[in-house]
């Protein structure tokens, strides 16, 4: 399936914005990613393993939280995933 | 350096105008050059409008939906276009980044632009590029803007 790298990543793909990775679920495709590219890893997971706060992941168009299966779900050739991390801020006073 | 062209960097003020007295922000789209210090050129083509979230607190604080920042970067995909930055506006509060923004940045490499919008008048605007490697060594450093005149808009105006 493709995954697509946001800017600030792409540094540690070799500059590609979309990579193609063969996997039956999220979670494997995820492992299989950070495998190709060992350098992505701690930007996408705590050292606990578990996906950072303000990165968001998409399946075609849904978040993977929110999704039944989450990390676990099974996954096709034709699906993309879009890594993205978050945008807020504001004064905040 | 950020490199903008005089309508969209107008266009990003009047938005903060706009929104006043809420904080507007929005993705800006473009090229990355790559380069050392001021050599590194983040050049915006599009500017991509975005809501606002946090209808909470939307006076002082902004967030992008993912969502929407999903389809923002298929839009850029499809321009041959990258995500190369981001604005929002600071309304009656300085156009310098705060303790919520560097917190909330993690886009490396990526242009923040912030307008400070005074009684509804867009003020000074100013960009950050985000610098590091990762969370533990990022920071905001001050990035120069050019501004692009084309020359139609400077026979109008009579730049």
């Amino acid at each position: 399936m493709k995954i697509h790298i946001p800017t600030p990543l792409r540094s540690y793909t070799g500059g590609l914005e979309t990579v193609s990775i063969p996997g039956g679920t999220v979670d494997a495709v995820f492992q299989q990613l950070t495998v190709k590219y060992p350098d992505l890893k701690q930007h996408l997971f705590t050292p606990e393993g578990k996906l950072r706060s303000f990165v968001n992941v998409y399946l075609n168009d849904d978040d993977i939280r929110y999704l039944e299966s989450k990390q676990e779900t099974a996954v096709k050739d034709t699906d993309e995933l879009t890594i993205i991390p978050s945008i807020a801020g504001g004064m905040n006073l | 350096m950020l490199r903008i062209e005089y309508s969209d960097y107008e266009a990003i003020r009047a938005h903060g105008e706009e929104t006043y007295p809420n904080e507007c922000c929005g993705v800006l789209l473009g090229n990355h050059t790559a380069g050392d210090g001021a050599a590194a050129t983040n050049h915006v083509r599009q500017i991509v409008r975005a809501g606002n979230t946090r209808t909470d607190s939307a006076h002082n604080r902004y967030n992008i939906a993912p969502q929407e920042l999903v389809k923002i970067q298929r839009q850029a995909r499809g321009l041959g276009f990258d995500i190369v930055g981001f604005y929002h506006s600071h309304p009656d509060h300085p156009a310098q980044w705060s303790k919520t923004d560097f917190a909330e940045a993690h886009w490396l490499g990526c242009s923040y632009v912030i307008t400070s919008v005074e009684q509804g008048k867009a003020a000074t605007t100013n960009s950050f590029l985000l610098i590091g490697t990762g969370e533990d060594d990022k920071k905001f450093e001050d990035e120069a803007i050019q501004i692009d005149i084309h020359a139609r808009v400077a026979a109008i105006s009579g730049a």
